[in-house]
C-alpha cells in the first residue's frame, strides 16, 4: 500500500450560530495515500468544502487531528499555517480567483514571491508551469483576454508553480462548459498520473468524480463509503 | 522589491479612482506647500544679527508714528551708517482695485540704503530735486502705462492736504527695477519733503518708522538695544527689529496668519484623510476575494496588512511629491506676487520634509483600518462570498 499523505482522525468541526451549535463534520476519519486522486461528493451543506479547507490548512478543527506528510497542521498557528500552505498545498477554485490586472505569467508568479528564488529562477518556474498546463503562448495575456478554461489553466499553473505535494480543488469545473470541463479534468488526471500530484477534489459533477481514481460521499458531516 | 507587482496591481485595478484620489492629494499638498511657505515667514524665529538693516517703529503699534527729530539722535549712534524713514501713505489711484503701496521717503538716504533698487543717476537726481517727485517700480509703470513726466493723481484716505482736500498730485520722475526681487517693483516712493509740508499741520514732523543701515551687520543686536534704550520712558518709545521681523509684524496686523493658515491646512488634511481612507476601504472591500487568495497561497496576515499599508503609502507619497513639485514650480510666481509685504518666499526644505511627514501619517492613519480588516480577514469566510 502507498504511503499515507493525508491522515484525518476523529475530525469534528462545529460552528456556533446564535445559541445553536451546528455540527458540520462529525468524528470523521480519512486516509489519503500519496498520488491518490480523490473526489469528494455530497449534497450542499454536507461538509465537503469544510473538510477541504481543513486539509488545505485554511481552517482549524474543533477537535481531532489533521496530519499531512506526518505534520500535525491542526496544531499550527496562523503564521505557521501560512508558511505550510506556501510550500505544501496548491489551491484551485471554481471561479479561478486571478488578479485581473496581472498577466497570466505574473498571476502564476505570485506564490513564488514568498520564496527566496531570484527573478530569473521565478521566471523559469513559471515557464515550466505554463508548459504543463499548455499555455506557454498565453503568458502575456490578462485574465480578461483568456477564456474560462484558459483562466482555470492559469489558476492550475499558479497552484502547481511551487511544486506542492497536494492539490486541493473546490469545484474546478463548476463554471465551465462540458468540453472545457473535460479538458481541465484531463489536465488534473495528467498531473496526478504523470507528475505524481495527490489531488483532493470537491465536486457535484458525477463526470468529474468519474475522472478521479476514487470517490467518497459525505452526508451530514459523515463519510458514506 | 518583488512585492511591487502586487502594489502596482492594486493601484492599477481602478485607474480612474486612483487618479482622482491622487489628484485630491496633489491639491492638498499643493495648498500645503504654498500656505506653509507663506506661514514660515510669520512663524520663523527672528535673528537680530545677520541683517544690515534695522527698522525702528513705535513700541506699541506699528501704526503709531514717531517724531522725525529721532533721526538725528539715531544717526549719532556708533555703528549707524545711514538713517532714512518711510510712511504708509495709503491712498487710491483712480480706483480701489488699483492698489499698490505708496511710501513717502527721503529720496537720497532711502536710495542709498536700498542699493538693490536699480535707478539711473538721472532719475535719482530728479527724485531728489523734485519736490513733488515720485519714482515707480517698473511693474507699476507697465501696469498703468505711465510715462516719465506724467502727473499722477492719488486720492488720500489717511493723509489730507492742508487745505482740507484729499487729491494729491505727484510728478513721475523716475523708474526703478529690482532684478533679485521683482515683487519690489510693485510700489512707488514719494518725496517726503513735499508730503510732510503739504499734509495737515497736526500730522507734520512725524514718520512711520526709521530705516537704519548699519556699518557692520554684526552690530545689529547692540544698535537695536541702544536705539530702544535711547527712547525708553519717552512719549514715543521705540521697538527696533530687523527688516524681516518688521515685515512679519506688518503683515500680521490682519491676524495670526500662521494660525489661520495652519487651521486651513488642518481642515484640508482632515478631508483628505477621509477621502484617502474611504478610497482604501472601498478598494479593500472590492478585493476581499483577492486578499483571501493571497492568504490561501501562503501570504501571512501580517504580510497582507503590510501590503495594504504600503499601497496607502504609495498613494500618499505620489500625491505629496507631485503636489510639492508643482509648488516648487509655482513658487517664483507666488514670491513675486507677495514679496512686497512679506519679503522673499521660497519652498524651504523644512516644508518639503514636513509635507512628506504628513503624507506618511496620512497614509498610515487612512490605511490602518482597511489594513487591519485585511489582516483579520478569514479566508474561508471571504471565499464563501463568491
Amino acid at each position: 500500500m502507498s504511503e499515507i499523505l493525508v491522515d484525518v482522525k476523529n475530525l469534528s468541526k462545529e460552528y456556533k450560530r446564535g445559541g445553536e451549535t451546528l455540527v458540520v463534520l462529525d468524528d470523521l476519519n480519512l486516509e489519503i495515500p500519496k498520488e491518490d486522486y480523490l473526489a469528494l461528493m455530497g449534497p450542499s451543506g454536507s461538509g465537503k468544502s469544510t473538510l477541504l479547507n481543513l486539509i488545505g490548512g485554511l481552517d482549524t478543527p474543533s477537535s481531532g487531528s489533521v496530519s499531512i506528510n506526518g505534520e500535525r497542521i491542526d496544531q499550527m498557528n496562523s503564521k505557521q499555517l501560512s508558511n505550510w500552505r506556501a510550500s505544501n498545498v496548491g489551491f484551485i477554485f471554481q471561479f479561478y480567483n486571478l488578479l485581473p490586472v496581472l498577466t497570466a505569467q505574473k498571476n502564476i508568479e505570485l506564490p513564488l514571491l514568498l520564496t527566496n528564488l531570484s527573478g530569473a529562477q521565478r521566471k523559469k518556474h513559471v515557464e515550466t508551469a505554463l508548459n504543463i498546463v499548455g499555455l506557454a503562448d498565453r503568458s502575456g495575456h490578462k485574465p480578461s483576454e483568456l477564456s474560462g478554461g484558459q483562466q482555470q489553466r492559469v489558476a492550475i499553473a499558479r497552484a502547481l508553480v511551487s511544486d506542492p505535494d497536494i492539490l486541493v480543488c473546490d469545484e474546478p469545473t463548476g463554471d465551465l462548459d462540458r468540453d472545457t470541463a473535460t479538458d481541465i479534468l484531463n489536465l488534473l488526471k495528467s498531473l496526478n498520473e504523470d507528475h505524481g500530484k495527490t489531488i483532493l477534489m470537491v465536486t457535484h459533477d458525477p463526470a468529474a468524480a468519474e475522472s478521479a481514481k476514487r470517490s467518497l460521499h459525505l452526508d451530514k458531516g459523515k463519510l458514506i463509503i | 522589491m518583488k512585492y511591487w507587482i502586487i502594489i502596482l496591481a492594486a493601484l492599477k485595478r481602478k485607474k480612474w479612482r486612483t487618479g482622482l484620489t491622487i489628484s485630491s492629494l496633489v491639491i492638498a499638498f499643493l495648498l500645503f506647500g504654498l500656505l506653509r511657505s507663506v506661514a514660515v515667514i510669520f512663524t520663523e524665529d527672528v535673528d537680530l544679527s545677520g541683517d544690515d538693516r534695522l527698522i525702528v517703529s513705535s513700541k506699541y503699534s506699528i501704526i503709531d508714528s514717531m517724531p522725525i527729530a529721532y533721526l538725528q539722535r539715531i544717526r549719532g549712534i556708533d555703528g549707524v551708517e545711514i538713517v532714512a524713514h518711510q510712511d504708509w501713505f495709503g491712498g487710491t489711484y483712480i480706483d480701489r482695485a488699483n492698489f499698490f503701496p505708496k511710501w513717502p521717503v527721503p529720496p537720497k538716504e532711502f536710495l542709498d540704503i536700498y542699493q538693490e533698487f536699480k535707478i539711473s543717476d538721472q532719475h535719482k537726481e530728479a527724485f531728489i530735486s523734485t519736490r513733488t517727485g515720485m519714482i515707480a517700480g517698473q511693474k507699476i509703470i507697465d501696469r498703468f502705462n505711465w510715462k516719465i513726466g506724467d502727473r499722477i493723481p492719488i486720492i488720500g484716505d489717511i493723509y489730507f492736504l492742508d487745505d482740507g482736500t484729499n487729491l494729491w498730485e505727484f510728478d513721475l520722475v523716475g523708474t526703478f527695477t529690482d532684478i533679485e526681487n521683482p515683487g519690489n517693483e510693485d510700489q512707488v516712493f514719494l518725496n517726503y519733503q513735499y508730503f510732510d509740508e503739504a499734509r495737515e499741520e497736526e500730522w507734520r514732523g512725524v514718520v512711520g518708522n526709521f530705516i537704519v543701515k548699519l556699518t557692520d551687520k554684526n552690530d545689529g543686536p547692540r544698535v537695536a538695544k541702544e536705539i530702544d534704550a535711547m527712547f525708553a520712558n519717552s512719549m514715543d518709545e521705540t521697538k527696533t527689529s530687523t527688516e524681516k521681523a518688521y515685515q512679519q509684524m506688518f503683515a500680521s496686523q490682519i491676524g495670526d496668519i500662521g494660525f489661520i493658515m495652519n487651521a486651513i491646512l488642518a481642515a484640508v488634511f482632515f478631508t483628505i484623510l477621509l477621502v484617502t481612507g474611504n478610497t482604501m476601504s472601498q478598494s479593500i472591500r472590492e478585493r476581499t476575494s483577492e486578499l483571501a487568495v493571497f492568504k490561501t497561497i501562503g501570504f501571512s496576515d501580517m504580510t497582507v496588512m503590510t501590503l495594504v499599508l504600503i499601497e496607502s503609502l504609495v498613494l500618499c507619497i505620489i500625491g505629496a511629491l507631485l503636489g510639492l513639485g508643482i509648488t516648487a514650480i509655482m513658487m517664483p510666481a507666488l514670491s513675486e506676487m507677495v514679496s512686497v509685504s512679506l519679503g522673499e518666499i521660497s519652498l524651504e526644505i523644512s516644508v518639503i520634509l514636513s509635507g512628506l511627514g504628513i503624507a506618511i501619517i496620512t497614509a498610515f492613519v487612512s490605511g490602518f483600518p482597511p489594513a487591519l480588516g485585511a489582516m483579520r480577514l478569514k479566508v474561508v469566510d471571504a471565499l464563501k462570498k463568491d
